[in-house]
């Protein structure tokens, strides 16, 4: 589909096209309460709610006022639907702010100021320096001279740097007033949301250029939200409107996300309404049973003979209703609250604020803190995650002379400076292309300092450091480039530029010396991409062993070259490359080609090593949360050594003998199948072994394993704890996540770039470093923090906080609801089974909102080991990642003991109150006394740090009950008129009490006390541990697969080591299984170096406490 | 439980310690001094101070000990004060039936032109100090039965006609037009046998009086409503009301509406205000008007003084009996279980790093 953008036609396309206004409103005013409501039903819970609220206002049934259900769900409703309407009304006010902002716009032949929701497709819209784009224009006009204009945008990709954006050629030197009037056609595809590609063409009308197609490519567009930058005006043709836009178009609301603790309190929710059902049925059959033998001999009662048709259903209604409150309503609304607050406890974090540049941790995401605390993979970016991405010209190989070995800095090599100075034409045109291949803005400061907007960080240092080697690119203007060396300066008009694309992996420029006139192609890109179109004859085994060398350091190469060429050879080529350039089908891949046919040749000049640092604390970081369990995958675009080397720097994967690294390569879809399947049965015979075993696998391979042996690779996958994928695209990351996730794992992804947000989109958690590429990843991610390291702190606190907090408060919201609903049951077998309730309206509503929702909501300040004991013992996470605390056997413990304590509360109070005080008011009282001072004692009981407020909470709220209970008591028109005041003064009501608490809580906490003492789970040692600093015994057998302390002895590859290595001996991959069976073949009593290494250890911690 | 004093003031002292605080909480810091500023900032960090008690042997066993020695005192006092209330249970349902309609009793109770006296003759076993409360005692009658204990309308007990919405107390809600007063099962089945006491010659005065709860009498039930329709219907339940006396001083009408929460429940019917002594016989004269027979409930007279615990319960003794014996049972076998098997941790090096802690 194609569409037909009649410039200035001002009525064709009004009616075709939507016009521009935003809108990313999920509701208007009209359907918010409908679709609102829709949107919250279609939760089963509230259905269930709704329910049961309907069924209440039918009064024969009704056991309570149906306000003890309408209340709590009308409140759930507002507060969400409040939510969602404040949300909503933010999206309207910043929609209407930019519909309404005001813009220059051409029509009928005049400019006129207009409303940005006014502009239609075809008019011609004139933008200001800083203006902000409107909509996506092609550009047809533009201050420069030159046709170019530059524009940020960092709302769109995150990318701070200016891009520049050039008028098409079709446009370029018309005149300003002639614009006004300019008409013609613009052929473009149907809205899309790639915002890399725009492949369209351009007709202007007589009496502009007649019938001259001119190909348009995303390099002629500005698009919505960018902002016009050091250009004082430029004006385009409005080409995608509204919503249409490519930004609208990619503009989504991300599917909410559930944890998996979300999936097991479903789940347990589910298992607790069936059996409620069953206890309803059982209970309605004994209802009517009951009704129709002793019932109607019950004069009293005066059953009709006959009842209505439905009477058979009434009892069991009945008992549903009264059953009801089995699903506490208020769980929804405590894990909401408690959620937003673990949301918060992340984002106050002082600990996870980057020093830096002052970024706090943020979580974008309140809703699955508990994740945090179940991960099993962690996917990890390499560029700018792990690494600074602060990128340092550090070395260069040139001709075979290598600058910078001996003080690793190239720049104070004197040898070079040396070269550079007596003019060696080597090395200076290396540093030429250093300077100018490249697509680098320089600006000048007010200062004279000259300033460097590079779209990616290696040209900028590559830039900075041909600056410093005197080499100074000071001025781009137009085609020209204008470099100072030495104090001559030195004119280059550039012809074409063959851009820089992730298949290519090389840029060129080709460009007229404008001091002799030659003709110059400038070629950079990676050693695969450059090396093998090496001149004829030229050796570049120099070259490939300065590659390997720099990569075994972990320094990211590029290798430079350059060619001249002859006039006729240009101009036959160019042709060839505008052709392919205004090719609507297949651009990237024509234009490749088309590349392809010139870059050959090319005399090698050198190589250059940039560094990129690891961020501080990564290794340990890595260390620390792999001793939890957690296993490690590291996806990165770039290549395979360089990756590596990053990978053993920080701990990723050990060195040989300890570790081992499996490779699977292979060009052939048939020689990849081979590889895995070696690697997999290496896999498998390893498993059992105490070593670490990682596999390698790059972009290439990986696309066949994924397309046609996904079986295998996902195999692969459950097998191995280390992986790193090199060379990936965007989508193969995304794809990844995909498959660890369909085998169940708990993922998290982490990464800094655009290229990572739909990792991070699709993996359970995503996490965003707000970094040096820009806030993209940070955006779409549920949290970003500023460094790597802070990973460490948000997973192992935060997640296991939460996990805990939330895994103690589900189970607790149960047992409270199941306590009291336990007591209706069994008093409904000594009130005839006919579903008289208890306890009245009041209590039954002020049950679940207040007595017992106050203290539980304190436990997310419980904390059952201190932060540092967590943080030195990982291991401990494996409680949470395994689900140890909320799972079918820990529920059914709290199910038990709901039922105990309802039946301890139920037969003490029809016991002490029988006879001439069994008065049903006070009877109630007394058996929900008793739920409220177990349920204190429970929630004390179950907590392990009191603070100041959680003793507020448990003791106040006790208190806080007695005060609501008087104040009703002391309403004459309540149904409890005095009924309080007269038990309290009852010595029987406060040894009834005491009964029940002794009752409840002797046999929990002896059960406690036993488990806690003789067969203590590893939290309960080293909270013992924590707080009477005894010794406590290795950790190390928690883990289903201990792993060894992992040591950095990255020292063997020292830089002397590479030089006499033969290029292809790769000491870390031993492909071959029968290498793994010789390394293997040692013994190696890995369990008792593990408990003797971790011995020390523990005394140590135990001295710090 | 005892309580790791140590642990929460080192967490304290850490909070002020903490290095390089960013820079936006540098206000935060400045504002130290102000306690409040303070104990958010720990809020925030959830660093307030804690203290996190420990189940040690030594608190575990002296817990359960000392359970065991409040409990088992406590059971003992309670049963004494049971004990010492003198309490005489005749159930005269049967016995008041003549033999030759022991076999109907429905007939018995239903045809009114047979008589419903009854005399019982109560021994006194030991001697009883006034008051001495009457009670009557309902057993497997289900007061608290859904349909039973809705069907009433304290509005109306309250206000009398003044407010017309009956709606809950059906079945019973109105005759012809007007809707009776009291309305509902409750009222309507009100009890109506009555008891005479007399010991020897001379009668014993039963006062009737104040039975009742008085805010009930003064805050529940009117003192102008008056029951001019009650038991006026085809179906007759319980007893009558007098229509010259108000609600409010209707006291055993109040006493049964107070429904009972179990199938078997006592209510007052009066107080003996003179001491009895042991061995005294006492003869009630009774009406036997209320129809237990048909749901095969028993009826039962009580006579019983009282306690400051109330009536006869020994449920309070023997529970706390019971819990301070399993309670001291618990200690028993946990200190064995200290002492034969002592846990891991408690060794030297605890007691070791404690002197290194309280030195430090």
């Amino acid at each position: 589909m194609k569409r037909y953008v009649y410039i200035n036609d001002d009525e064709s396309a009004h009616d075709l096209y939507c016009d521009n206004r935003i809108s990313n409103r999920k509701y208007t005013v009209l359907n918010f309460i409908p679709k609102n409501l829709w949107e919250q039903f279609s939760r089963f819970m509230n259905q269930y709610f709704l329910l049961i609220a309907c069924l209440q206002l039918w009064s024969l049934i009704t056991p309570v006022n149906p306000a003890s259900t309408w209340g709590p769900l009308i409140f759930i409703f507002a507060v969400s639907a409040t939510k969602e309407a404040w949300d909503d009304y933010h999206r309207y006010l910043s929609d209407k702010k930019a519909n309404e902002k005001e813009v220059w716009v051409v029509r009928n032949g005049i400019k006129k100021l207009i409303q940005a929701q006014d502009i239609h497709v075809g008019n011609i819209v004139w933008l200001r320096e800083n203006d902000e784009v409107p909509c996506d224009l092609v550009l047809i006009g533009s201050s420069d001279p030159q046709g170019l204009c530059y524009i940020e945008t960092a709302a769109m990709d995150g990318e701070t740097d200016l891009k520049t954006r050039v008028i098409p050629s079709a446009c370029m030197g018309i005149d300003v007033e002639l614009l006004h009037k300019i008409k013609g056609v613009i052929e473009c595809p149907t809205p899309n949301k790639d915002i890399r590609r725009f492949d369209a063409n351009m007709r202007l009308f007589p009496p502009f250029i007649d019938n001259d197609i001119c190909p348009l490519t995303i390099k002629n567009t500005v698009l919505q939200s960018c902002y016009l930058r050091n250009t004082e005006w430029a004006c385009g043709v409005a080409v995608y409107t509204g919503n249409e836009t490519k930004l609208g178009m990619s503009r989504g609301i991300p599917e909410p996300k559930l944890t998996a603790m979300d999936a097991m309190i479903d789940k347990l929710t589910g298992a607790i309404f069936v059996f409620q059902i069953v206890v309803v049925m059982v209970l309605g059959i004994a209802g009517n049973v009951w009704k129709d033998t002793e019932a109607k001999k019950q004069w009293y009662v005066l059953y009709p003979d006959k009842g209505p048709w439905y009477e058979l259903l009434i009892i069991p209604l009945r008992f549903e209703l009264l059953c009801s409150i089995m699903i506490p309503i208020s769980i929804k609304v405590s894990l909401d609250l408690v959620k937003g607050l673990y949301a918060k406890f992340i984002d106050w974090d002082h600990r996870m604020v980057d020093l830096e540049t002052s970024t706090p941790s943020n979580a974008t995401n309140t809703a699955i803190s508990e994740d945090l605390g179940q991960v099993e993979y962690i996917l990890t970016d390499k560029t700018g995650t792990l690494t600074e991405n602060k990128m340092i010209f550090r070395r260069c190989c040139i001709s075979g002379i290598f600058y910078g070995n001996e003080n690793g800095d190239a720049l104070k090599d004197v040898e070079l400076l040396h070269a550079v100075s007596s003019g060696s034409p080597d090395v200076v045109q290396f540093l030429t292309i250093m300077a100018i291949c490249n697509t680098v803005i320089p600006t000048q400061s007010k200062t004279g300092d000259i300033l460097y907007k590079a779209q990616s960080q290696d040209e900028d240092a590559l830039v900075q450091a041909a600056a410093h080697l005197h080499m100074v690119f000071f001025n781009k203007s137009g085609n020209i480039l204008e470099v100072k060396f030495n104090s001559s300066i030195l004119q280059y008009e550039v012809l074409e530029t063959l851009e820089f694309t992730s298949d290519r992996k090389r840029m060129s420029l080709v460009l007229r010396d404008c001091q002799n006139g030659k003709i110059l192609l400038l070629s950079k890109g990676a050693d695969e991409a450059i090396l093998p179109y090496a001149r004829t004859g030229q050796q570049t085994r120099n070259f490939i062993e300065a590659v390997e060398q720099y990569a075994h350091l972990g320094l990211r190469t590029l290798c430079l070259a350059w060619r001249e060429l002859r006039e006729d050879e240009y101009r036959e080529w160019s042709l060839m490359f505008k052709e392919a350039n205004s090719t609507l089908v297949d651009r990237e891949w024509r234009v490749a080609e088309v590349c392809q046919r010139i870059e050959h040749n090319l005399e090698v000049l050198g190589v250059t090593a940039i560094e990129d640092r690891l961020q501080d604390g990564v290794p340990e970081t890595i260390e620390t949360l792999r001793k939890a369990g957690i296993n490690f995958w590291m996806l990165t675009g770039d290549k395979q050594n360089t990756a590596i080397q990053i990978a053993l720097s920080c701990n990723f994967i050990s060195p040989e003998p300890k570790g081992q690294l499996l490779s699977i390569d292979g060009k052939t879809e048939d020689e990849v199948r081979r590889s895995l399947e070696r690697v997999l049965l290496t896999m498998r015979i390893t498993t059992s072994e105490p070593k670490d075993v990682a596999f390698v696998i790059d972009g290439w391979a990986l696309d066949f394993a994924l397309n046609h042996y996904r079986k295998a690779f996902t195999e692969l996958a459950i097998l191995s704890r280390t992986a790193i994928c090199c060379r990936v695209t965007p989508s193969q990351k995304a794809q990844l996540v995909q498959i660890l996730k369909s085998c169940d794992y708990r993922t998290l992804a982490i990464g800094d770039g655009g290229n990572d947000v739909r990792m991070i989109q699709q993996a359970d958690i995503g996490v965003g470093i707000s970094g040096r590429e820009g806030l993209q990843a940070a955006r779409a991610a549920d949290y970003s923090i500023g460094k790597f390291r802070f990973l460490k702190r948000l997973i192992l606190v935060h997640g296991r906080y939460s996990y805990n907090r939330t895994a103690f408060l589900s189970q607790y919201s149960f047992y409270k609801s199941l306590l009291i609903c336990f007591i209706q049951i069994f008093f409904s077998f000594i009130s005839g089974v006919s579903g008289t309730s208890l306890f009245n309206s009041v209590s039954l509503m002020a049950y679940n909102v207040f007595y017992t929702s106050v203290p539980v909501l304190v436990s997310v300040l419980d904390k059952d080991l201190s932060e540092e004991t967590v943080i030195q013992h990982p291991q401990i996470l494996f409680y949470c990642q395994a689900g140890r605390l909320l799972n079918p056997s820990t529920f059914a413990g709290w199910f038990g003991r709901s039922l105990f304590h309802a039946v301890v509360v139920f037969l003490i109070s029809i016991h002490a109150y029988a006879y001439d005080k069994s008065e049903m008011e006070e009877v109630s009282m007394v058996a929900l006394s008793g739920c409220i001072w177990l349920q204190a004692f429970v929630v004390a009981m179950e907590t392990n740090s009191f603070t100041i407020l959680q003793h507020l909470a448990i003791w106040g709220n006790l208190a806080g009950f007695y005060a609501i209970n008087w104040i009703f008591s002391a309403l004459p028109a309540s149904g409890m008129y005095t009924i309080m005041f007269r038990l309290c003064r009852q010595p029987s009501y406060w040894i009834s009490i005491f009964l029940m608490t002794a009752a409840g809580m002797s046999p929990i906490l002896a059960i406690k006390y036993f488990r806690y003492t003789y067969r203590p789970s590893k939290i309960n040692t080293l909270q013992q541990a924590e707080r009477l600093g005894g010794p406590i015994v290795s950790l190390g057998t928690i883990e289903p697969q201990p792993r060894p302390l992992i040591e950095k002895d990255v020292s063997t590859l020292s830089i002397t080591q590479p030089k006499n290595r033969n290029p292809v001996y790769e000491p870390l991959l031993s492909d071959s299984p029968n290498a793994t069976r010789r390394s293997s073949g040692t013994p190696f009593d890995f369990f008792q170096s593990q408990s003797r290494s971790s011995l020390p250890n523990y005394s140590r911690n135990c001295k710090d406490n | 439980m005892d309580l790791d004093s140590g642990t929460s003031s080192t967490v304290g002292a850490r909070v002020q310690a903490i290095p390089g605080r960013p820079a936006q909480h540098g206000e935060t810091c400045k504002q130290c001094h102000s306690s409040g500023f303070a104990a958010l900032y720990q809020f925030k960090q959830q660093n307030l101070p804690a203290c996190k008690p420990v189940l040690t042997p030594a608190t575990v066993i002296a817990t359960f000990l000392l359970m065991g020695f409040i409990f088992i005192p406590l059971g003992l006092i309670t049963l004494r004060a049971s004990n010492s209330v003198v309490e005489i249970v005749d159930r005269y349902d049967i016995e008041c039936i003549p033999e030759e309609l022991r076999s109907n009793k429905l007939l018995y109770i239903t045809d009114d032109s047979i008589s419903k006296n009854c005399s019982r003759f109560l021994k006194v076993p030991k001697s009883m100090r006034a008051p001495i409360y009457i009670y009557y005692q309902l057993d497997n009658y289900y007061q608290n039965h859904r349909r039973y204990v809705k069907s009433r309308n304290d509005k109306q007990l309250l206000h009398g006609l003044g407010d017309n919405s009956t709606s809950s107390c059906i079945p019973l809600e109105s005759s012809g037009d007007l809707p009776i007063v009291p309305c509902g099962l409750i009222a309507w089945s009100v009890f109506n046998d009555t008891f005479k006491f007399s010991s020897g010659s001379s009668e014993l005065k039963v006062n009737r009086k104040n039975i009742a709860w008085k805010s009930d009498r003064n805050h529940k039930f009117g003192k102008d409503v008056y029951p001019f329709n009650f038991q006026n219907g085809p179906l007759i339940g319980g007893g009558k009301l007098d229509p010259n006396t108000p609600l409010s001083d209707q006291e055993d009408l109040i006493v049964w509406m107070r429904t009972a929460a179990l199938p078997s429940f006592r209510k007052l019917y009066g107080r003996i205000e003179e001491d009895l002594d042991a061995d005294d016989v006492i003869v009630v004269q009774l009406m036997n008007n209320y129809n237990a027979y048909s749901f095969g409930g028993k009826k039962k007279l009580v006579l019983s003084t009282s306690s400051w615990l109330g009536g006869k319960n020994d449920f309070f003794g023997v529970a706390s009996l019971f819990i301070g014996t399993f309670c001291m049972l618990i200690s028993i076998v946990f200190l064995l279980l200290h002492v034969k098997n002592p846990r891991p941790y408690g060794d030297a090096m605890y007691t070791s790093w404690n002197k290194k802690s309280s030195s430090s």
